[in-house]
C-alpha cells in the first residue's frame, strides 16, 4: 500500500511540476492544486497507513489509526482551498488588467510594463 | 439576454432548502459524528452558488441582501469570543467546557463550547467562499 | 494570567476583525487600529518583563498535557521579537496615515497589517511544528492581500510570482513536517528536540534538517533561494515594503535558528557547516546586489539579503558570542531596516522616482531627512555606538572563537560594502545640484517624517541603550544554546 502511495504521490508532483512550469496562469494554479493534493497524500502516508480501522480510541479498542496526521491534512486542505481561491481571484484580476494571461508575456521591467 | 433557464430555475427554488437543511443537519453531526462547520459552510456556500447559476448576481442580492465580508467577520468574532472565554476562568486558551441540558422539544442535549466555536467557522467559510465568488463574478 | 503570551496574537487578531465591520470609515479605522496596536504593545511589553522574571512561558491549548495539545512557548528571543515586530507596525501604521492613500485605506488594508501581525506574532510564539506552518500561512495570506492591494499592474504580475514561490515552499513544509513526523511521532517542538536528541545522528535527520533550511531558506531569503526577493518586494507602496522588509524574511531567520538550535544539534558538522557557508555566499550575492543597483528600493532590498547572511552565521557558529550576537543583530535589523525604508520612502515621495541618478541636492532643503538618513546608515553599517556595532562585534567575535578566521574576515568586509551601498544613496540623493526635486507640500513632508524620526531615536537608543539590553539578550542566547531550558518549561510538572 505504502509503495502505490508513494507512486502516486510521485504522478502528482510530476504532472504538478509540469503544470506548474507551463505558461498559462490557469494551468499553473491547477499544478498548485495538484502539489497540495500530493502533499497531503504524503503527509497521510507518513503518519501511517493503517488499513481499515478508524480514527477513533475509545474502551477496548486496541486497533486505530493515529488521527493527528488527518486532522494535519484537514487543516492543510482547509488552508490550499483558500490559497487556491485566491490566487484564482488574482488571476482573473490580473487577465483582466493585463490582458493576458501567458506568463512570458508577463516578464516585464520598470521601464515596460 | 432572455434564456429558457425554467427548469433549473424551479429546481433550485426547491433543492436550494433541502441543501441548507443538509447543511444545518451536517454542522449538528459534526459534534459527535462526521461532518462540522467547515464543511456546513461550504454546503451552504454551494447552495448559495447554485442560486446564482440558475439567477443572476443582481437578482440573489435581492434576495439575500447580506454583506459577506460582514459575515465573515462576524463568524471570527464568534470563534475568538468562544476561545477568549477561557481566558476569564485562568486556564489555557482554547480548553472547553460541556454540560447536559435539558431543553424543551429537544430533550437531554449536551451543549459544547465546540459548538460555538464551530458556528463561527460555519459562517467564515460562509462568508469568504460567497466573497470570492462575488469577486469573480461580480465584475461581469 | 497564564495565557499572557498569547495576548500579542490575539489583540491584533480581535481588532483586525473588528475592523472589518467598517471598511470605509476612514477615520475610525485609523483610530481603532492605532488603539489595537497600542494594547498589543503594551501586552508585549509585559510579557518581556514576565519572561525575564519568570523564564519561559508555556501554555499547552485546550488544556491538554503537552506534547499532546499544541503548546505555545515564549522564551526571550520571541517575546523581544515579538515587541519589536509590533514596534515596527505601528510606526507603518502612522506613516500610513499620510503615505499609503484612501483608496487602499478603504479596501481592507489596516485590517491586512493586524492580520498579518497576528501570523507574525503567533510564528514567533508556536511551540508546535504544525503550527508554526498554520501561522506561516496567515501572515502569507494577509501579505498575498497586501502585495496585490491597489491592483497596479506592476504589483499583479510580481504578486503572482510571489505566492507561488510562497505556494511551492508551504507545500515542502508540509512535506518536511511530515518526514519528521515519520520519524519522532511527534509535532511539539519540545518534544521533537528532546526525543531527535535520543535518536542521535542519523541520514534522514539530517536530510530533514536540509529541507528545513529550504523551507525557512525560501521565506528568509538565503543564498540560492532569494531569486524571488527584490522583484516581489518592489512592486508593493512604501509603507507594505516595509513591513515585509523588516519582518517577513526574519521569520524565516527565526525558524530557522529555532530549528538548528533546538532540534538539528546532532550533526552539527553537517547542517551547521552548510548553513555557514550559505551564509556566508548570502553575504557575498546581498553585497553585489547593494552595489550594482542604482534603484534605492533596490539597495536596501538587497541589504536585507546581506543582514540575512550575518545573522544566520552568528547563529550557525553556535557559541556564546555568536549567538548573543545574532539576537542582537537580529532585533537592530527589524528596527533599521524599518527606519531606512521609511527614510527613502520620503526621498521618493519629494522626488517621485526611485532612480538614484535622476535625483540630487536634496540637503539644502531637507536638512532634517539628510542628517537621519546619514544616521540610519551609520547604524545600518554598525558604526560605534549606533545600533548595529554591538551585534556585528558580537558575531565577529564569535566567529574567531569559533576558529572561522576567513568567515569572519568575510563579515568585516561586508560592513563596508554596506557603508559603501547606504553612503552611495546619501551622496546621490543629497549631495550635488539639485535635481529631480518636486514639491510636496510642508504638511505632508512633516507627517512622513514624524514617525520616521521616531523610529531612528529609537534605533539610536537601541544602540546607545544596548549595555542595558545586555541581560534580556543573554537570556535569549542562553535559551537558543541550551534547549533543556526550553523542553523544560514546556513539559514543567508533567515529565
Amino acid at each position: 500500500m505504502e509503495i502505490l502511495m508513494s507512486i502516486l504521490i510521485g504522478f502528482l508532483f510530476m504532472a504538478a511540476i509540469y503544470l506548474i512550469l507551463s505558461r498559462s496562469l490557469l494551468r499553473i494554479i491547477i499544478g498548485t492544486g495538484l502539489l497540495s493534493h500530493g502533499t497531503h497524500l504524503l503527509l497521510i502516508t507518513m503518519g501511517g497507513l493503517g488499513g481499515k480501522n478508524a480514527p477513533v480510541l475509545s474502551e477496548g479498542v486496541t486497533d486505530y489509526v493515529d488521527p493527528l496526521p488527518q486532522a494535519l491534512i484537514l487543516t492543510a486542505i482547509v488552508i490550499s482551498f483558500g490559497v487556491t481561491a485566491f490566487s484564482l481571484v488574482l488571476a482573473y484580476r490580473t487577465y483582466k488588467e493585463l490582458g493576458t494571461d501567458n506568463m512570458s508575456l508577463m516578464k516585464g521591467t520598470e521601464d515596460n510594463d | 439576454m432572455k434564456t429558457n433557464d425554467l427548469i433549473i430555475q424551479t429546481t433550485t427554488k426547491v433543492v436550494f432548502y433541502i441543501i441548507f437543511l443538509f447543511s444545518i443537519h451536517i454542522f449538528f453531526a459534526g459534534h459527535y459524528t462526521p461532518g462540522g462547520g467547515f464543511v456546513g459552510g461550504l454546503l451552504m456556500s454551494s447552495a448559495i452558488v447554485l442560486l446564482l447559476l440558475a439567477f443572476d448576481l443582481k437578482t440573489v442580492q435581492a434576495m439575500l441582501p447580506v454583506n459577506y465580508t460582514v459575515v465573515t467577520a462576524i463568524g471570527l468574532l464568534i470563534a475568538l469570543a468562544t476561545a477568549s472565554g477561557s481566558i476569564f476562568f485562568n486556564v489555557p486558551f482554547f480548553t472547553h467546557a460541556f454540560d447536559y441540558y435539558n431543553l424543551p422539544l429537544l430533550g437531554k442535549t449536551s451543549i459544547h463550547t465546540a459548538m460555538f466555536f464551530d458556528t463561527g467557522v460555519y459562517l467564515v467559510v460562509v462568508g469568504v467562499t460567497m466573497t470570492i465568488i462575488q469577486m469573480i463574478g461580480g465584475d461581469e | 494570567m497564564i495565557n499572557l503570551l498569547l495576548f500579542p496574537v490575539l489583540i491584533p487578531f480581535l481588532f483586525a476583525t473588528i475592523l472589518l465591520f467598517f471598511p470605509k470609515k476612514v477615520k475610525a479605522q485609523r483610530i481603532m487600529v492605532t488603539i489595537g496596536l497600542l494594547l498589543s504593545l503594551i501586552s508585549a511589553i509585559m510579557l518581556l518583563i514576565k519572561v525575564k522574571t519568570d523564564g519561559v512561558q508555556a501554555i499547552t491549548l485546550g488544556s491538554w498535557a503537552p506534547p499532546f495539545g499544541i503548546t505555545m512557548t515564549s522564551d526571550m528571543i520571541s517575546a523581544l521579537l515579538v515587541t519589536s515586530s509590533i514596534i515596527i507596525s505601528l510606526f507603518v501604521v502612522w506613516y500610513s496615515f499620510t503615505s499609503i492613500g484612501e483608496d487602499r485605506e478603504k479596501a481592507f488594508y489596516y485590517p491586512a497589517i493586524l492580520f498579518m501581525l497576528t501570523g507574525v506574532n503567533g510564528a514567533f510564539t508556536t511551540g508546535d511544528i504544525f503550527n508554526m506552518f498554520v501561522f506561516f500561512e496567515v501572515l502569507l495570506m494577509s501579505s498575498y492581500v497586501l502585495i496585490v492591494l491597489g491592483g497596479e499592474k506592476v504589483q499583479l504580475r510580481e504578486s503572482i510570482k510571489y505566492i507561488l514561490v510562497n505556494i511551492v515552499s508551504s507545500s515542502l513544509f508540509v512535506i518536511t513536517v511530515g518526514y519528521l513526523y515519520s520519524v519522532v511521532g511527534t509535532l511539539n517542538m519540545a518534544d521533537i528536540s528532546v526525543k531527535l536528541a535520543t535518536i542521535g545522528q542519523s541520514g534522514i535527520v539530517t536530510v530533514i534538517a536540509v529541507l528545513f533550511l529550504v523551507v525557512f531558506g525560501i521565506k528568509g531569503a538565503i543564498f540560492p533561494l532569494f531569486f524571488w526577493l527584490p522583484g516581489s518586494y518592489a512592486a508593493p507602496p512604501l509603507p507594505v515594503l516595509t513591513l515585509f522588509g523588516a519582518l517577513l524574511t526574519k521569520v524565516g531567520v527565526y525558524a530557522i535558528m529555532r530549528t538548528y538550535t533546538l532540534f538539528f544539534t546532532t550533526d552539527v558538522g553537517f547542517t551547521h557547516e552548510l548553513l555557514m557557508i550559505l551564509s556566508i555566499i548570502t553575504i557575498v550575492a546581498g553585497c553585489i546586489g547593494a552595489l550594482a543597483y542604482f534603484d534605492l528600493k533596490q539597495i536596501i532590498i538587497y541589504n536585507i539579503v546581506i543582514a540575512v547572511g550575518v545573522i544566520l552565521f552568528g547563529a550557525s557558529t553556535m557559541n556564546e558570542n555568536g549567538m548573543l550576537g545574532s539576537v542582537f543583530y537580529l532585533i537592530h535589523d527589524i528596527l533599521i531596516k524599518g527606519a531606512l525604508f521609511l527614510l527613502i520612502g520620503i526621498i521618493i515621495k519629494i522626488t517621485g522616482t526611485s532612480d538614484l541618478r535622476k535625483m540630487g541636492g536634496l540637503m539644502k532643503r531637507y536638512p532634517v531627512l539628510a542628517w537621519s538618513y546619514l544616521i540610519a546608515a551609520f547604524g545600518l553599517a554598525g558604526i560605534p555606538p549606533l545600533s548595529g556595532f554591538v551585534g556585528k562585534l558580537l558575531i565577529v567575535q564569535g566567529g574567531f572563537e569559533g576558529e572561522y578566521l576567513w568567515q569572519s574576515i568575510f563579515i568585516l568586509a561586508s560592513s563596508l560594502i554596506v557603508l559603501l551601498s547606504a553612503i552611495r544613496i546619501f551622496i546621490y540623493a543629497f549631495w550635488g545640484e539639485e535635481k529631480g526635486v518636486k514639491d510636496i507640500s510642508i504638511k505632508t513632508y512633516r507627517h512622513l517624517l514624524a514617525p520616521t524620526i521616531c523610529l531612528v531615536i529609537v534605533t539610536v537608543l537601541y544602540g546607545i541603550g544596548s549595555e542595558y539590553l545586555v541581560p534580556f539578550m543573554t537570556d535569549a542566547a542562553t535559551v537558543l544554546l541550551d534547549p533543556s531550558v526550553y523542553t523544560d518549561a514546556v513539559f514543567g510538572g508533567v515529565k
